[in-house]
């Protein structure tokens, strides 16, 4: 098998090449992507062809142009061996890069644990980040703790950055008393203004555009915080995508867009997303940068980031930033991905783990061993048995000790209008609280 | 006739169509390869082809914006939207060009579309995954909306809808595929001998526009559709009251007739639906009882509905009207 018989990362769409395809003897054909591989195939993927070092790091306050092929290139700073090169090295000490596979383990720990314990019954849903932690802790590493989050569902890494507690945030999946949102909210749609963590809803790409405005009103105020987002690449489809794009080009405001593409939006693969080649390199038809990184390498999405957030900080406005990953996890507790793709493809990535690849840097350079990992594993586990304990002791899904049922109408508005009190009045005289409660099966 | 549960009647009813017009297509969100993530299309690429049952791209505006030009230019496209409450996206090419393209076109343009979609709570769904956005779409002339309650309808709703030359919103009460629910998720049941649970394994269709009664009773009406079909059915069962139990099946157009009937009967009515109260469409059905039967009432009518607030995740079943508000409600309008 040649290079070019293996699925090209690349070019997930395909490009130009499959357009002779749509002609059929004369008649037009309509074209429908099929995904690279589906159960009983035998993933190949072609190894990067990019090399750390291939492309030059330019100053903060460039023109879009410069980034014309970082947009269709691919940043790296770990190459296959884990030896951090190139420009792009963000030269951070042997502490931080400890501390960002400290954080990346916990999220792997955490989500691991929740997980089981959907299984248990004792969660109605989970979804974890399992082969993308670096996305959202090297991110959230490189930013600024006044800068303001608008998250997707998948960087819950942003919340450990931030110093929330594993045990608060196990409250908000299990909905009880330890839960400041009430249990109004399914699991994993955390929210946490101490920690410049906007409010994650379910429907797709929503947040982009609103961090646009968030950035713009951080402009308009004058001040010095900066604005991130995250969507995944099944979510670039979205109208929203393009709406946060095109303002965000007019108004520039100071805001670092980024595109999760980890291959798989449920079942369907990234070339069900895009026809074009990459998604970075739709910042361009906007006049925006565009930046594609290997999500999978701590250290370069810790210095596109940094690079991102200072040319917002300087006042140079938006950029895209594209992270190559891959799901490693099923889609959500909900999903089982054994249906639709072949179940190694993840051990297969070419970008590999983003925990295993660090882990290998700081071996390497002889700030890290086989047994201080070991420890760290075993902390962690711990720490996230003891957190779900705690957030527990807050209250089960079997206890019911769920907030009471007339808080159902706090929120609605600043102030419960007529219509509402009557309502609650209704449901707490018929005193139908009770019966609800803790009915669901267990 | 076989027992189905409401997706293997809608997965046969997409099946038939498609075996039946080759203008019919299927396209949503993991509707392809994996066969939707409810499964009501399992299937149906490998036995009808890729052209014809495919993925999209994730956007909804997207999905009724190329599901309208496609009827436009000629075929019949039946496509899903994940989740009711993610059609939004898609609320401009439904209200403004699906709705509109045959008045605006004096009849020269259509748009037969049949848009699926998984609808309602019981899921433990939370905000995002539990919505009935049904009010928004009856209050859009052009629409015609339907609310099947089991698999026997639904396979034969859909075949009318697809058949039909108007464009059609087709909510599939998401609680009700596996099995009918009577409010208590405790009573984990199948729809193996519940009524509605026979279907026939080919072609026939239910007629839109049709309201069915259930049971007939004297003492009062109600009227409902979706899950809380099942739900009325139940407290009307433990409570007593000889009511009579309507199920809509479709909203526009409403049977109005059967209801008039009815309530000219029994003089006395409960509407329920899952969705907030505030402009609901109880309401109007309420404003066209009064019109209709002002003279026959003996009480003044009530609903029990969904609160007005967002569809809670923890509390949802003290948010989903449940058998007990129902039988209060029904004891209420049969007093005096
Ligand atoms: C507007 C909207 N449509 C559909 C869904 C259902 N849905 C939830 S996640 C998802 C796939 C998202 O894929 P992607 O954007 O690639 O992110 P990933 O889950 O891979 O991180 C879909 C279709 C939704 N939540 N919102």
């Amino acid at each position: 098998m040649t290079d070019k018989q293996r699925f090209r990362v690349e070019n997930p769409g395909g490009g130009e090449a499959r357009n002779a395809e749509c002609s059929h003897g004369g008649q037009l054909r309509l074209h429908v992507p099929e995904a690279p591989h589906r159960p009983g195939d035998e993933p190949r993927f072609a190894k990067f062809s990019q090399q750390p070092g291939d492309l030059p790091c330019p100053r903060p306050l460039a023109a879009y142009q410069e980034l014309h092929d970082h947009a269709t290139g691919l940043v790296r700073v770990l190459d296959d061996e884990g030896t951090a090169l190139g420009p792009w090295n963000p030269q951070l000490t042997a502490d931080t890069v400890r501390q960002g596979l400290e954080t990346m383990v916990r999220i792997r720990a955490y989500d691991t644990r929740m997980l089981s314990a959907q299984r248990q019954g004792r969660l109605s849903f989970c979804l974890e980040s399992r082969g993308e932690e670096a996305v959202a802790v090297a991110a959230g590493m490189a930013l600024l703790s006044d800068d303001l989050l608008f998250p997707s569902y998948r960087q819950q890494g942003l919340l450990l950055v931030r110093g929330l507690s594993p045990a608060e945030m196990a409250c908000q999946c299990i909905g009880n008393s330890g839960d400041h949102c009430q249990g109004r909210q399914m699991p994993v749609h955390y929210s946490s203004k101490p920690a410049n963590f906007v409010s994650i809803s379910s429907p797709v790409g929503t947040q982009f555009p609103q961090a646009v405005g968030a950035a713009m009103a951080a402009a308009y105020r004058g001040e010095r915080n900066i604005v991130a987002s995250w969507l995944g690449e099944g979510t670039a489809a979205q109208g929203d995508f393009h709406y946060a794009l095109n303002f965000a080009s007019v108004y520039r405001p100071p805001v670092v867009l980024n595109v999760v593409n980890n291959q798989w939006a449920i079942s369907t693969h990234c070339n069900m997303a895009t026809g074009g080649k990459t998604f970075a390199a739709r910042a361009e038809a906007y006049g925006v940068p565009g930046i594609r990184v290997d999500g999978n390498d701590f250290l370069a999405v810790h210095a596109v980031t940094s690079w991102a957030a200072e040319r917002a900080r300087q006042g140079g406005g938006p950029t895209l930033v594209e992270l190559l990953t891959y799901r490693a996890g099923a889609h959500s507790s909900s999903d089982d991905p054994r249906r639709y793709r072949p179940n190694d493809e993840a051990r297969l990535w070419p970008g590999g783990d983003p925990i295993e690849r660090l882990i290998h840097h700081l071996t390497k350079i002889g700030e890290w061993s086989d047994q201080q990992q070991q420890d760290l594993v075993q902390r962690c586990e711990q720490e996230m048995l003891a957190a779900y304990k705690e957030a527990e002791s807050h209250g089960t899904l079997a206890d019911g000790s769920q907030a009471p049922p007339e808080t159902i109408f706090d929120d609605v508005y600043h102030q419960l209008p007529p219509h509402l009190e009557q309502q609650r009045q209704e449901l707490c005289e018929e005193s139908l609280a009770e019966e609800g409660k803790s009915s669901w099966p267990q | 006739m076989a027992t189905m549960n409401m997706i293997q009647a809608i997965n046969s009813a997409l099946d038939l169509m498609l075996a039946r017009d080759p203008d019919v297509c299927v396209f949503g969100e993991d509707t392809g390869y994996f066969g939707g993530v409810f499964r009501a299309t399992e299937g149906l690429q490998q036995k009808h082809g890729r052209n014809r049952v495919f993925d999209t791209p994730l956007a909804e505006g997207g999905i009724v914006g190329i599901a309208v030009g496609m009827a436009v230019n000629g075929l019949r496209p039946v496509p899903e939207i994940q989740f009711a409450d993610y059609i939004y996206p898609g609320f401009d090419q439904i209200t403004n060009e699906l709705a509109k393209f045959r008045y605006r076109s004096g009849g020269e343009w259509t748009a037969p579309v049949t848009l699926r979609t998984p609808c309602g709570g019981g899921i433990r769904g939370g905000l995002y995954h539990s919505q009935s956005p049904e009010a928004y779409f009856t209050h859009t002339p052009g629409l015609s909306v339907v609310v099947p309650s089991t698999p026997h309808d639904a396979k034969g709703l859909l075949i009318s809808s697809i058949e039909t030359d108007d464009p059609v919103l087709f909510f599939e009460p998401k609680r009700l595929y596996r099995g009918p629910f009577d409010g208590n998720p405790q009573h984990g049941q199948t729809w193996e001998n519940k009524p509605g649970g026979d279907v026939p394994v080919g072609y026939y269709q239910t007629p839109l526009g049709k309201a069915v009664v259930l049971r007939s009773g004297d003492a009062a009406t109600v009227v409902t559709w979706g899950t809380m079909v099942h739900v009325a059915r139940e407290a009307i069962e433990q409570c007593g009251i000889d009511a009579e139990l309507i199920d809509l099946r479709t909203l526009v157009p409403l049977d109005l007739e059967t209801i008039r009937d009815s309530v000219n009967k029994t003089g006395r009515c409960v509407v329920v639906h899952e969705a907030p109260r505030t402009s609901g469409f109880g309401a109007e059905i309420i404003a066209s009882i009064q019109e209709e039967c002002f003279w026959k009432l003996e009480m003044p009518i009530l609903r029990v509905t969904g609160w007005d607030t967002p569809f809670p995740h923890t509390q949802e079943l003290q948010y989903m009207p449940n058998q007990q508000r129902i039988a209060r409600a029904l004891k209420k309008v049969t007093e005096i």
